[in-house]
Protein backbone atom coordinates (compact mmCIF):
# COMPACT_ATOMS: atom_id res chain seq x y z
CA UNK A 1 0.00 0.00 0.00
CA UNK A 2 1.42 3.41 -1.60
CA UNK A 3 0.28 6.75 -0.83
CA UNK A 4 1.30 9.03 -3.89
CA UNK A 5 0.52 12.69 -3.97
CA UNK A 6 0.02 15.51 -6.93
CA UNK A 7 1.14 19.08 -7.06
CA UNK A 8 -2.32 20.01 -6.85
CA UNK A 9 -2.45 18.35 -3.40
CA UNK A 10 -4.48 15.20 -4.21
CA UNK A 11 -3.56 11.72 -2.73
CA UNK A 12 -3.72 8.00 -3.91
CA UNK A 13 -3.15 5.45 -1.60
CA UNK A 14 -3.30 2.08 -4.20
CA UNK A 15 -3.44 -1.36 -2.79
CA UNK A 16 -3.46 -4.06 -6.00
CA UNK A 17 -4.89 -2.12 -9.01
CA UNK A 18 -7.37 0.55 -6.67
CA UNK A 19 -6.65 3.77 -5.56
CA UNK A 20 -8.64 6.03 -2.67
CA UNK A 21 -8.50 9.46 -3.97
CA UNK A 22 -8.92 12.27 -1.82
CA UNK A 23 -7.46 15.87 -0.75
CA UNK A 24 -4.11 15.90 1.23
CA UNK A 25 -4.06 17.40 4.76
CA UNK A 26 -2.58 20.53 3.61
CA UNK A 27 -5.59 21.07 0.70
CA UNK A 28 -7.70 21.04 3.54
CA UNK A 29 -6.31 23.10 6.09
CA UNK A 30 -6.04 25.54 2.72
CA UNK A 31 -9.52 25.13 2.25
CA UNK A 32 -10.83 26.01 5.40
CA UNK A 33 -14.24 24.23 6.17
CA UNK A 34 -15.67 22.09 4.13
CA UNK A 35 -19.35 22.85 3.30
CA UNK A 36 -20.33 20.94 -0.02
CA UNK A 37 -18.82 17.52 -1.97
CA UNK A 38 -19.83 16.69 -5.80
CA UNK A 39 -18.77 13.13 -6.03
CA UNK A 40 -18.62 11.98 -10.01
CA UNK A 41 -20.95 8.20 -10.06
CA UNK A 42 -19.81 5.36 -9.70
CA UNK A 43 -18.63 3.75 -13.29
CA UNK A 44 -17.46 6.88 -14.36
CA UNK A 45 -14.26 6.83 -16.60
CA UNK A 46 -11.97 9.40 -15.50
CA UNK A 47 -8.82 10.43 -17.63
CA UNK A 48 -5.84 11.82 -15.28
CA UNK A 49 -5.87 15.37 -15.04
CA UNK A 50 -9.55 15.74 -15.39
CA UNK A 51 -12.18 16.71 -12.81
CA UNK A 52 -12.99 13.67 -10.41
CA UNK A 53 -15.15 15.58 -7.93
CA UNK A 54 -15.51 19.18 -6.52
CA UNK A 55 -15.22 20.55 -2.59
CA UNK A 56 -16.29 23.76 -1.81
CA UNK A 57 -15.37 25.84 1.17
CA UNK A 58 -17.50 28.60 2.80
CA UNK A 59 -15.48 30.54 0.38
CA UNK A 60 -15.25 28.90 -2.84
CA UNK A 61 -15.85 25.95 -4.85
CA UNK A 62 -12.35 23.83 -5.84
CA UNK A 63 -12.36 20.86 -8.13
CA UNK A 64 -10.03 17.37 -7.39
CA UNK A 65 -8.52 16.25 -10.30
CA UNK A 66 -8.19 12.71 -11.22
CA UNK A 67 -4.19 11.89 -10.52
CA UNK A 68 -4.51 8.70 -12.34
CA UNK A 69 -6.86 7.48 -14.92
CA UNK A 70 -9.62 4.90 -14.33
CA UNK A 71 -12.73 3.69 -13.31
CA UNK A 72 -14.84 5.10 -10.28
CA UNK A 73 -15.52 2.18 -8.72
CA UNK A 74 -16.69 3.73 -5.17
CA UNK A 75 -17.70 7.08 -3.95
CA UNK A 76 -17.72 8.55 -0.47
CA UNK A 77 -21.25 8.58 -0.06
CA UNK A 78 -20.73 10.06 3.91
CA UNK A 79 -19.25 13.12 3.36
CA UNK A 80 -22.09 14.35 0.90
CA UNK A 81 -23.65 13.81 4.25
CA UNK A 82 -20.96 15.69 6.17
CA UNK A 83 -18.40 16.97 4.47
CA UNK A 84 -16.56 18.39 7.53
CA UNK A 85 -14.82 15.13 7.74
CA UNK A 86 -13.08 15.72 4.54
CA UNK A 87 -11.21 18.70 7.33
CA UNK A 88 -11.23 15.80 10.24
CA UNK A 89 -10.13 12.60 8.72
CA UNK A 90 -8.97 13.82 4.81
CA UNK A 91 -6.71 10.83 4.34
CA UNK A 92 -8.63 8.76 6.31
CA UNK A 93 -12.67 8.78 6.18
CA UNK A 94 -12.68 11.63 4.22
CA UNK A 95 -11.61 9.91 0.83
CA UNK A 96 -13.73 10.88 -2.33
CA UNK A 97 -13.69 8.23 -4.71
CA UNK A 98 -12.02 4.53 -5.58
CA UNK A 99 -10.52 4.51 -9.13
CA UNK A 100 -9.75 0.65 -10.46
CA UNK A 101 -6.44 2.11 -12.05
CA UNK A 102 -6.38 1.50 -16.09
CA UNK A 103 -2.63 2.39 -16.11
CA UNK A 104 -0.42 2.25 -13.41
CA UNK A 105 2.28 3.60 -15.26
CA UNK A 106 1.08 7.00 -14.29
CA UNK A 107 1.53 6.67 -11.29
CA UNK A 108 5.43 7.20 -11.68
CA UNK A 109 4.51 10.95 -12.85
CA UNK A 110 3.38 11.44 -9.45
CA UNK A 111 4.99 12.35 -6.21
CA UNK A 112 5.74 10.01 -3.12
CA UNK A 113 5.00 11.05 0.41
CA UNK A 114 8.36 12.40 0.87
CA UNK A 115 8.76 13.99 -2.47
CA UNK A 116 5.33 15.61 -1.26
CA UNK A 117 6.47 16.57 2.09
CA UNK A 118 9.46 19.02 0.07
CA UNK A 119 6.96 19.97 -2.02
CA UNK A 120 5.02 21.53 0.54
CA UNK A 121 8.83 23.29 1.78
CA UNK A 122 9.25 24.56 -1.38
CA UNK A 123 5.86 26.31 -2.13
CA UNK A 124 5.25 27.64 1.43
CA UNK B 1 -6.31 24.23 -5.55
CA UNK B 2 -5.97 27.20 -7.07
CA UNK B 3 -3.77 30.07 -4.97
CA UNK B 4 -3.82 33.13 -5.20
CA UNK B 5 -0.58 35.19 -7.64
CA UNK B 6 0.86 37.64 -5.42
CA UNK B 7 -0.22 41.47 -6.10
CA UNK B 8 2.11 43.58 -7.06
CA UNK B 9 1.42 46.34 -5.17
CA UNK B 10 2.63 46.26 -1.67
CA UNK B 11 -0.03 45.64 0.64
CA UNK B 12 -0.98 48.06 3.46
CA UNK B 13 -1.30 46.94 6.82
CA UNK B 14 -4.13 48.12 9.22
CA UNK B 15 -2.40 48.91 12.99
CA UNK B 16 -3.75 45.68 14.09
CA UNK B 17 -1.44 43.85 11.56
CA UNK B 18 1.08 42.19 13.79
CA UNK B 19 -1.76 40.97 16.26
CA UNK B 20 -3.10 39.19 13.27
CA UNK B 21 -0.58 37.30 12.24
CA UNK B 22 0.84 36.59 15.79
CA UNK B 23 -3.03 34.99 16.06
CA UNK B 24 -2.30 32.46 13.10
CA UNK B 25 -4.27 34.00 11.11
CA UNK B 26 -4.25 32.98 7.50
CA UNK B 27 -3.89 36.84 5.60
CA UNK B 28 -4.87 37.27 2.17
CA UNK B 29 -4.99 40.39 -0.23
CA UNK B 30 -8.38 42.88 0.35
CA UNK B 31 -8.37 46.08 -1.21
CA UNK B 32 -4.97 46.50 -1.18
CA UNK B 33 -4.82 45.56 2.56
CA UNK B 34 -3.24 42.55 3.80
CA UNK B 35 -6.18 41.31 5.91
CA UNK B 36 -7.02 38.04 8.28
CA UNK B 37 -9.74 35.54 6.30
CA UNK B 38 -9.82 33.25 9.40
CA UNK B 39 -7.97 32.78 12.74
CA UNK B 40 -6.93 29.22 13.37
CA UNK B 41 -11.11 27.68 14.49
CA UNK B 42 -11.63 28.75 11.45
CA UNK B 43 -14.63 30.51 9.59
CA UNK B 44 -17.90 28.58 10.33
CA UNK B 45 -16.55 28.37 14.01
CA UNK B 46 -16.10 32.53 13.77
CA UNK B 47 -19.23 32.79 12.40
CA UNK B 48 -21.36 30.70 15.11
CA UNK B 49 -19.23 32.39 17.98
CA UNK B 50 -20.43 36.01 16.85
CA UNK B 51 -24.03 34.50 16.38
CA UNK B 52 -23.59 32.88 20.32
CA UNK B 53 -21.23 35.47 22.47
CA UNK B 54 -18.90 38.26 20.80
CA UNK B 55 -16.55 38.51 17.79
CA UNK B 56 -14.01 41.41 17.29
CA UNK B 57 -13.17 42.26 13.71
CA UNK B 58 -10.41 44.32 11.94
CA UNK B 59 -12.62 46.69 9.94
CA UNK B 60 -9.46 49.38 9.85
CA UNK B 61 -9.12 48.74 5.74
CA UNK B 62 -12.10 50.83 5.54
CA UNK B 63 -12.74 54.63 4.72
CA UNK B 64 -13.29 57.19 7.89
CA UNK B 65 -13.50 60.72 6.88
CA UNK B 66 -15.82 63.94 8.62
CA UNK B 67 -17.84 66.45 6.26
CA UNK B 68 -17.22 69.81 8.58
CA UNK B 69 -18.69 73.01 7.83
CA UNK B 70 -20.31 76.30 9.31
CA UNK B 71 -23.58 74.46 10.95
CA UNK B 72 -25.32 71.37 10.28
CA UNK B 73 -27.65 72.59 7.99
CA UNK B 74 -24.91 73.66 5.46
CA UNK B 75 -23.37 70.21 5.72
CA UNK B 76 -26.14 67.99 5.32
CA UNK B 77 -27.63 69.92 2.61
CA UNK B 78 -23.77 69.78 0.97
CA UNK B 79 -23.74 65.83 1.47
CA UNK B 80 -28.01 65.74 0.41
CA UNK B 81 -26.35 66.28 -3.14
CA UNK B 82 -24.69 63.04 -3.53
CA UNK B 83 -26.88 60.87 -1.08
CA UNK B 84 -30.78 60.05 -1.32
CA UNK B 85 -31.16 59.70 2.87
CA UNK B 86 -32.79 62.34 5.24
CA UNK B 87 -28.65 63.98 6.20
CA UNK B 88 -31.14 67.17 7.45
CA UNK B 89 -33.32 65.37 9.86
CA UNK B 90 -30.12 63.25 11.74
CA UNK B 91 -30.39 64.26 15.22
CA UNK B 92 -27.36 64.40 17.21
CA UNK B 93 -25.92 61.34 18.15
CA UNK B 94 -27.87 59.69 15.30
CA UNK B 95 -26.25 57.06 12.48
CA UNK B 96 -28.28 56.52 8.98
CA UNK B 97 -27.20 54.02 5.89
CA UNK B 98 -27.41 55.67 2.73
CA UNK B 99 -25.52 55.37 -0.91
CA UNK B 100 -23.58 57.62 -2.82
CA UNK B 101 -25.22 57.92 -5.80
CA UNK B 102 -24.31 58.99 -9.73
CA UNK B 103 -26.24 60.93 -11.93
CA UNK B 104 -27.82 57.69 -12.88
CA UNK B 105 -28.82 56.36 -9.71
CA UNK B 106 -26.40 53.98 -9.59
CA UNK B 107 -24.09 53.28 -6.98
CA UNK B 108 -20.91 54.77 -6.34
CA UNK B 109 -20.42 53.19 -2.18
CA UNK B 110 -22.58 52.55 0.50
CA UNK B 111 -21.53 54.73 3.94
CA UNK B 112 -23.15 55.12 7.51
CA UNK B 113 -23.42 58.72 7.97
CA UNK B 114 -23.25 60.00 11.61
CA UNK B 115 -23.64 63.39 13.21
CA UNK B 116 -22.14 63.37 16.18
CA UNK B 117 -23.98 63.99 19.27
CA UNK B 118 -21.73 67.07 19.91
CA UNK B 119 -20.17 69.61 17.84
CA UNK B 120 -21.75 71.20 15.24
CA UNK B 121 -21.36 71.12 11.88
CA UNK B 122 -19.67 67.60 11.49
CA UNK B 123 -20.52 64.31 9.75
CA UNK B 124 -18.99 61.23 10.28
CA UNK B 125 -18.91 58.74 7.31
CA UNK B 126 -17.42 55.10 7.07
CA UNK B 127 -17.07 53.95 3.33
CA UNK B 128 -15.93 50.75 1.59
CA UNK B 129 -12.02 50.03 1.55
CA UNK B 130 -11.88 49.54 -2.10
CA UNK B 131 -14.00 52.51 -3.02
CA UNK B 132 -12.48 55.29 -0.42
CA UNK B 133 -9.95 56.77 -2.73
CA UNK B 134 -12.41 57.09 -5.35
CA UNK B 135 -15.11 58.27 -3.05
CA UNK B 136 -12.91 61.09 -1.44
CA UNK B 137 -12.29 62.41 -4.75
CA UNK B 138 -15.97 62.48 -5.53
CA UNK B 139 -17.33 63.94 -2.64
CA UNK B 140 -14.11 66.76 -2.53
CA UNK B 141 -15.49 67.28 -6.11
CA UNK B 142 -18.69 68.44 -5.38
CA UNK B 143 -18.91 70.18 -2.30
CA UNK B 144 -19.52 73.68 -1.86
CA UNK B 145 -16.22 75.68 -0.44
CA UNK B 146 -17.55 76.34 2.97
CA UNK B 147 -17.69 72.08 3.82
CA UNK B 148 -14.92 70.14 4.15
CA UNK B 149 -13.97 66.78 3.92
CA UNK B 150 -11.19 65.52 6.71
CA UNK B 151 -9.80 62.36 6.25
CA UNK B 152 -9.14 60.40 8.73
CA UNK B 153 -6.51 58.21 7.69
CA UNK B 154 -4.78 57.62 10.95
CA UNK B 155 -7.33 55.96 12.74
CA UNK B 156 -8.09 52.28 13.29
CA UNK B 157 -11.90 50.55 13.23
CA UNK B 158 -12.92 47.70 15.26
CA UNK B 159 -16.25 46.09 15.23
CA UNK B 160 -17.34 43.84 18.70
CA UNK B 161 -20.55 42.56 17.07
CA UNK B 162 -22.84 39.48 19.11
CA UNK B 163 -25.36 38.94 21.86
CA UNK B 164 -22.47 39.45 24.35
CA UNK B 165 -20.86 42.56 22.70
CA UNK B 166 -23.25 44.65 24.85
CA UNK B 167 -21.53 43.03 28.04
CA UNK B 168 -18.20 43.38 27.15
CA UNK B 169 -18.01 46.56 26.21
CA UNK B 170 -19.88 48.32 28.99
CA UNK B 171 -17.25 46.53 31.05
CA UNK B 172 -14.98 49.61 30.24
CA UNK B 173 -17.32 52.02 28.57
CA UNK B 174 -20.71 52.24 30.49
CA UNK B 175 -22.07 54.94 28.36
CA UNK B 176 -22.10 51.59 25.59
CA UNK B 177 -25.20 50.12 27.48
CA UNK B 178 -27.25 53.39 26.35
CA UNK B 179 -26.69 53.62 23.45
CA UNK B 180 -29.73 52.88 21.01
CA UNK B 181 -29.39 51.13 17.72
CA UNK B 182 -27.65 53.27 14.46
CA UNK B 183 -26.47 55.54 17.33
CA UNK B 184 -23.38 56.81 18.43
CA UNK B 185 -21.00 58.80 20.98
CA UNK B 186 -17.62 59.30 21.73
CA UNK B 187 -16.65 57.82 24.89
CA UNK B 188 -13.38 56.46 26.15
CA UNK B 189 -12.99 52.65 26.72
CA UNK B 190 -10.77 51.94 29.38
CA UNK B 191 -9.61 55.36 29.00
CA UNK B 192 -8.48 55.23 25.53
CA UNK B 193 -10.97 57.94 23.57
CA UNK B 194 -13.05 56.35 20.91
CA UNK B 195 -16.05 57.13 19.25
CA UNK B 196 -18.41 54.10 19.17
CA UNK B 197 -21.67 53.49 17.36
CA UNK B 198 -23.85 51.05 17.98
CA UNK B 199 -24.45 48.89 14.54
CA UNK B 200 -22.44 46.69 12.22
CA UNK B 201 -22.68 44.43 9.27
CA UNK B 202 -23.18 40.77 11.18
CA UNK B 203 -27.19 40.90 11.80
CA UNK B 204 -26.09 40.83 15.43
CA UNK B 205 -25.98 43.70 17.98
CA UNK B 206 -22.89 44.76 18.81
CA UNK B 207 -20.67 48.34 17.88
CA UNK B 208 -18.14 50.03 15.73
CA UNK B 209 -15.83 51.35 18.02
CA UNK B 210 -12.98 54.29 15.94
CA UNK B 211 -9.84 54.98 17.64
CA UNK B 212 -6.48 56.66 17.25
CA UNK B 213 -4.66 54.07 15.13
CA UNK B 214 -1.60 54.35 17.96
CA UNK B 215 -4.19 53.24 20.27
CA UNK B 216 -5.40 50.35 17.99
CA UNK B 217 -3.40 48.12 19.81
CA UNK B 218 -4.09 48.72 23.14
CA UNK B 219 -8.08 48.46 22.59
CA UNK B 220 -7.67 45.19 20.90
CA UNK B 221 -6.04 43.60 23.64
CA UNK B 222 -8.31 44.72 26.12
CA UNK B 223 -11.35 43.42 24.30
CA UNK B 224 -9.23 39.78 23.50
CA UNK B 225 -8.69 39.66 27.20
CA UNK B 226 -12.52 39.28 27.76
CA UNK B 227 -13.43 35.74 28.43
CA UNK B 228 -16.67 36.27 25.41
CA UNK B 229 -14.40 37.25 22.68
CA UNK B 230 -13.05 36.00 19.79
CA UNK B 231 -11.09 37.37 16.84
CA UNK B 232 -13.02 37.18 13.34
CA UNK B 233 -11.83 37.36 10.01
CA UNK B 234 -13.45 38.51 6.87
CA UNK B 235 -14.61 35.15 5.86
CA UNK B 236 -17.16 34.66 8.86
CA UNK B 237 -17.90 38.24 8.38
CA UNK B 238 -19.11 37.74 4.78
CA UNK B 239 -20.55 34.86 5.81
CA UNK B 240 -22.56 36.64 8.93
CA UNK B 241 -23.45 39.56 6.17
CA UNK B 242 -24.63 36.99 3.72
CA UNK B 243 -27.23 35.26 5.95
CA UNK B 244 -28.36 39.32 7.54
CA UNK B 245 -29.02 40.16 3.99
CA UNK B 246 -26.95 43.03 4.02
CA UNK B 247 -25.38 44.10 0.58
CA UNK B 248 -21.99 43.75 -0.39
CA UNK B 249 -20.25 46.55 -2.48
CA UNK B 250 -19.23 45.58 -5.93
CA UNK B 251 -21.39 42.26 -5.51
CA UNK B 252 -24.76 42.89 -4.62
CA UNK B 253 -24.64 46.70 -5.54
CA UNK B 254 -22.33 48.62 -7.84
CA UNK B 255 -22.84 52.12 -10.36
CA UNK B 256 -25.49 50.17 -12.53
CA UNK B 257 -27.75 48.99 -10.03
CA UNK B 258 -29.88 51.76 -7.90
CA UNK B 259 -31.48 51.76 -4.54
CA UNK B 260 -35.04 50.35 -5.65
CA UNK B 261 -33.24 47.76 -7.53
CA UNK B 262 -31.36 46.62 -4.33
CA UNK B 263 -34.34 46.66 -2.24
CA UNK B 264 -32.67 49.38 -0.09
CA UNK B 265 -35.66 51.54 -0.75
CA UNK B 266 -36.45 52.29 3.51
CA UNK B 267 -33.03 53.80 3.17
CA UNK B 268 -34.69 56.70 1.51
CA UNK B 269 -36.59 59.01 3.68
CA UNK B 270 -40.23 60.27 2.60
CA UNK B 271 -38.76 64.15 2.54
CA UNK B 272 -36.06 62.95 0.07
CA UNK B 273 -38.77 60.93 -1.57
CA UNK B 274 -40.78 63.98 -1.93
CA UNK B 275 -37.97 66.88 -3.06
CA UNK B 276 -35.85 64.62 -4.93
CA UNK B 277 -32.48 67.14 -5.21
CA UNK B 278 -29.98 63.68 -4.99
CA UNK B 279 -27.90 62.52 -8.16
CA UNK B 280 -30.45 60.24 -10.14
CA UNK B 281 -33.50 61.12 -8.47
CA UNK B 282 -35.28 60.74 -12.34
CA UNK B 283 -34.83 57.22 -12.02
CA UNK B 284 -34.95 56.43 -8.62
CA UNK B 285 -38.28 58.54 -8.17
CA UNK B 286 -40.14 56.35 -11.11
CA UNK B 287 -38.79 53.36 -9.56
CA UNK B 288 -40.41 54.26 -6.29
CA UNK B 289 -43.76 55.27 -8.23
CA UNK B 290 -43.68 52.17 -10.65
CA UNK B 291 -41.31 49.58 -8.98
CA UNK B 292 -37.88 48.76 -10.41
CA UNK B 293 -37.49 46.43 -13.46
CA UNK B 294 -35.11 43.87 -11.43
CA UNK B 295 -34.93 43.50 -7.73
CA UNK B 296 -32.63 42.02 -5.12
CA UNK B 297 -34.33 39.12 -3.71
CA UNK B 298 -33.19 36.43 -1.27
CA UNK B 299 -32.87 32.77 -2.35
CA UNK B 300 -33.22 30.07 -1.02
CA UNK B 301 -31.35 26.64 -2.94
CA UNK B 302 -32.39 23.28 -2.17
CA UNK B 303 -30.18 20.31 -0.56
CA UNK B 304 -26.75 21.61 0.24
CA UNK B 305 -24.77 22.72 -3.22
CA UNK B 306 -24.18 26.88 -2.71
CA UNK B 307 -25.20 28.87 -5.70
CA UNK B 308 -22.12 31.27 -5.95
CA UNK B 309 -22.19 34.52 -7.31
CA UNK B 310 -22.42 34.30 -11.43
CA UNK B 311 -24.64 31.74 -10.65
CA UNK B 312 -27.72 31.87 -13.86
CA UNK B 313 -31.03 31.83 -12.42
CA UNK B 314 -34.13 30.58 -14.55
CA UNK B 315 -37.84 30.25 -14.62
CA UNK B 316 -39.81 27.44 -14.91
CA UNK B 317 -39.98 27.84 -18.66
CA UNK B 318 -36.04 27.53 -18.64
CA UNK B 319 -35.76 31.64 -19.44
CA UNK B 320 -32.58 33.26 -17.82
CA UNK B 321 -34.51 35.63 -15.49
CA UNK B 322 -31.38 36.95 -13.29
CA UNK B 323 -28.29 36.07 -11.91
CA UNK B 324 -26.75 35.75 -8.12
CA UNK B 325 -24.87 38.56 -6.69
CA UNK B 326 -23.78 36.74 -3.67
CA UNK B 327 -24.06 33.27 -2.37
CA UNK B 328 -22.51 30.55 -0.13
CA UNK B 329 -22.85 28.44 2.77
CA UNK B 330 -24.87 30.14 5.86
CA UNK B 331 -23.65 28.27 8.80
CA UNK B 332 -26.12 29.33 10.84
CA UNK B 333 -28.88 28.04 8.75
CA UNK B 334 -26.80 24.92 8.23
CA UNK B 335 -27.72 25.54 4.43
CA UNK B 336 -26.40 27.64 1.20
CA UNK B 337 -28.15 30.63 0.75
CA UNK B 338 -27.87 32.94 -1.88
CA UNK B 339 -28.90 37.09 -2.81
CA UNK B 340 -29.33 38.21 -6.79
CA UNK B 341 -31.35 40.47 -9.04
CA UNK B 342 -34.50 38.79 -10.62
CA UNK B 343 -36.90 40.33 -13.01
CA UNK B 344 -39.36 41.85 -11.03
CA UNK B 345 -42.23 39.88 -12.29
CA UNK B 346 -40.18 37.04 -10.16
CA UNK B 347 -39.55 38.62 -7.14
CA UNK B 348 -42.48 37.63 -5.10
CA UNK B 349 -41.67 35.71 -2.33
CA UNK B 350 -41.99 31.95 -3.04
CA UNK B 351 -41.51 32.09 -6.58
CA UNK B 352 -40.27 29.01 -7.50
CA UNK B 353 -36.58 29.75 -10.07
CA UNK B 354 -33.83 27.37 -11.06
CA UNK B 355 -30.38 27.82 -10.29
CA UNK B 356 -27.60 26.48 -12.83
CA UNK B 357 -24.72 25.67 -11.01
CA UNK B 358 -21.72 23.56 -13.05
CA UNK B 359 -24.51 22.38 -15.62
CA UNK B 360 -26.69 21.05 -12.78
CA UNK B 361 -30.21 22.68 -12.44
CA UNK B 362 -30.87 23.43 -8.62
CA UNK B 363 -34.29 24.08 -7.67
CA UNK B 364 -34.55 27.67 -5.19
CA UNK B 365 -37.48 30.01 -4.06
CA UNK B 366 -37.14 33.69 -3.32
CA UNK B 367 -37.69 34.55 0.25
CA UNK B 368 -37.75 37.37 2.34
CA UNK B 369 -34.60 38.05 3.87
CA UNK B 370 -32.45 38.59 6.39
CA UNK B 371 -31.97 34.44 5.92
CA UNK B 372 -31.35 35.04 10.15
CA UNK B 373 -33.28 37.22 12.17
CA UNK B 374 -31.32 40.58 13.00
CA UNK B 375 -30.87 40.76 16.61
CA UNK B 376 -30.74 44.75 16.62
CA UNK B 377 -30.95 46.76 20.23
CA UNK B 378 -33.76 49.32 19.26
Amino acid sequence: MTTYYTKDHEYIRVEGDTGTVGISDYAQSQLGDVVFVELPSVGKALTKGAEAAVVESVKAASEVYAPVSGEVVAVNGAIEETPGTVNEDPLGNGWFVQIKLSDAGELDELMTEEQYEDYLKSIS
Amino acid sequence: MASSPPGSAPLRHTPLHSRHVALGARMVPFAGYDMPVQYAKGIIAEHQHTRKAAGLFDVSHMGQAALAGPDHATVARALETLVPADILGLVPGQQRYSQLLNDQGGIIDDLMVTRPADGDGRLLLVVNAACKDADIRHIRHHLPDEVRLEVFDGRALLALQGPEAEAVLARHAPAAKSLAFMSAAAMTVAGIPCHVSRSGYTGEDGYEISVPGDRAGALWDLLMAEPEVEPIGLGARDSLRLEAGLCLYGHDINEETSPVEAALAWSIQRRRRQEGGFPGSHRIMEELADGPLRKRVGLLPEGRMPAREGTEIKDAAGELVGEVTSGGFGPTLGAPVAMGYVASDFAREGTALTLVVRGKEIPARVVPMPFVAHRYKR
